[in-house]
């Protein structure tokens, strides 16, 4: 009987078996029957022409320790070419030789500007010797760092030819070392300029008044000035914020990737040569006044005293307050009385 | 003469890797400098796809055009090589390359990062070719020896292919006819102005 039962039950199991296999390719069946036979692996696959147009650029992942190797593509640069090839060379050049012309047609028009009543033979001093030396420590950094940086830009067309490609590498490489080193004395420079003179470039109602009368540049009238008349104060913010700007951006240049990418060092590259060669400009007139442009000008930075005469002529205000400073001072000491 | 090319046929490349360390080991590259390098677009996410980059040898270099030394040269083969006696370590053929293929021995500010180093497509540099002094600057000549850029030429998949341009193109344009699909030539519009149609 037990025997049976059992025969029955596998009989069972065999038939429900059957049937659910039966089931499961009847269901199975139509899907396989709907498989594409081909694939597109293309249909969703990244484009380079719409990845380039979306950024402009194409970045990815490297699996090489250098992880900025993962830009793959910054058509970029190529903008950035015709910017150093082309329009920079064309704005320095105009700037500078712009600026030579000018002075050149000035010096002939106007000629150098005379003191009025010549010379008193009394001194008064102008510039003591940390201001010289800061000014001289600057100065001297800027034309290295204006010439070399000049012959990135234009060594290649204009001096290369005469020297030849040897001797204009190595002078290229000693001129980009001192660019990269005399960079931080020049920074100093231009920080300490910024400090010690801050006091005496606030513009005000003086300057005003010598920009209206044209500062006296043409003809032969002297408006009243402080320690430095409004072409002075001009230079002197010239200096500490395109000192500044050309600092901050040759930065980050010369530290690649501390704190920009790619993009922002042809940024970088471009603020800090357009500053340059405006920065370049801006000194050639500051050196020709200081020089052959003025009478007893040089003096004042040379040996730090200027002619009471020239005091008189060209910052009137400015002896004014040296002459009451110095009989207070008389003042004071007279009054003290003797041990 | 042929206008040689690197082609990437980005819809065979497995990112291997083969063709870096193919690059490496050939010129002797030093540590941190890698002249070939495996970039791979939207990682992990469907239609991801990995690129071999290289010096492209563009057509009207942004390289040599910017280079305050003149210091490059393009070959008859249209390679775009460097002299690393006259190269200054600047840095702007960096700023200009499309495809940052100039690389520096040294970490750390361009004044002291050294000689620019890349990708020579095999073919050495202004030196006598398979010289002492070309190895050691620039790596293998195989060009020289009638042979075609290593890295291409071991690459499993020959995803990577280098040689004349014409021939890689049409290479290329019978692979896509027959198998209906390919995402194009990466970077060739960008290097040589010029594409592949397909």
């Amino acid at each position: 009987m037990l025997g049976v039962l059992a025969k029955f039950m596998m009989q069972v199991r065999f038939i429900a078996g059957a049937l659910a296999l039966a089931f499961t390719i009847a269901i199975a069946a139509p899907a396989t029957a709907q498989q594409p036979t081909t694939v597109n692996p293309t249909a969703s696959a990244v484009q380079e022409r719409q990845l380039l147009q979306e950024l402009n650029r194409i970045q990815g992942r490297v699996t090489i320790p250098d992880k900025k190797a993962d830009l793959l593509e910054q058509p970029a640069g190529r903008d950035w070419r015709q910017w150093h090839q082309v329009t920079l060379r064309w704005i320095g050049a105009i700037a500078i030789l712009g600026m030579l012309a000018l002075l050149v047609v000035f010096y002939l028009a106007r000629g150098q500007v005379k003191l009025e009543k010549g010379l008193s033979g009394r001194k008064i001093v102008r510039f003591n010797a940390v201001e010289r030396f800061v000014h001289w420590l600057t100065a001297t950094c800027f034309l290295v760092l204006a010439v070399s940086g000049l012959n990135v830009t234009f060594g290649k067309a204009l001096l290369l030819p005469l020297i030849g490609p040897s001797a204009f590498s190595t002078w290229s490489e000693l001129a980009k070392y001192s660019h990269n080193f005399l960079s931080f004395p020049f920074t100093i420079g231009v920080i300490l300029i910024f400090l010690m003179w801050i006091g005496s470039n606030i513009p005000n109602r003086t300057d005003v008044e010598w920009v209206k009368r044209g500062g006296g540049i043409i003809g032969k009238d002297h408006p009243p000035a402080g320690h430095f008349n409004a072409g002075q104060k001009m230079i002197y913010w010239i200096v500490v914020l395109g000192g500044g700007a050309s600092a901050v951006t040759g930065y980050l240049l010369l530290f690649p990737f501390y704190g920009t990418e790619i993009s922002g060092m042809q940024l970088a590259q471009i603020v800090h040569s357009v500053v340059a060669v405006l920065f370049i400009a801006a000194m050639l007139g500051h050196i020709y006044i200081g020089t052959i442009g003025m009478e007893g000008a040089f003096e004042a930075m040379g040996e730090g005293t200027v002619d009471v005469n020239w005091a008189k002529e060209h910052h009137p205000l400015w002896l004014d307050d040296e002459l009451n400073r110095t009989k207070e001072t008389q003042a004071q000491a007279a009054a003290r009385p003797a041990e | 003469m042929a206008r040689m090319k690197f082609l990437c046929d980005a819809d065979r490349c497995i990112e291997c890797n083969a063709c870096v360390t193919a690059c490496k080991n050939e010129h002797e590259v030093p540590w941190g400098i890698n002249r070939r390098r495996v970039v791979t677009i939207n990682d992990g996410k469907p239609g991801e796809r990995s690129v071999s980059m290289a010096c492209m040898h563009c057509t009207d270099a942004p390289c040599a055009a910017v280079c305050p030394v003149d210091c490059f040269y393009t070959t008859a083969d249209a390679v775009v090589l460097h002299s690393k006696d006259l190269c200054i370590g600047c840095g702007y053929c960096f700023y200009a390359c499309p495809f940052g293929a100039p690389q520096y021995p040294k970490v750390g500010n361009f004044g002291s990062r050294g000689k620019m180093d890349k990708c020579t497509f095999c073919a050495g540099g202004p030196e006598a070719d398979g010289s002492k002094e070309e190895y050691e600057k620039y790596g293998a000549n195989r060009l020289a020896e009638g042979k075609l850029p290593l890295c291409a030429e071991m690459c499993s998949t020959k995803s990577l292919l280098a040689g004349d341009g014409d021939v890689i193109a049409q290479i290329y344009k019978e692979r896509v006819s027959r198998r209906g699909y390919g995402s194009g030539a990466w970077g060739w519009q960008t290097a040589y102005r010029e594409t592949i149609a397909t």
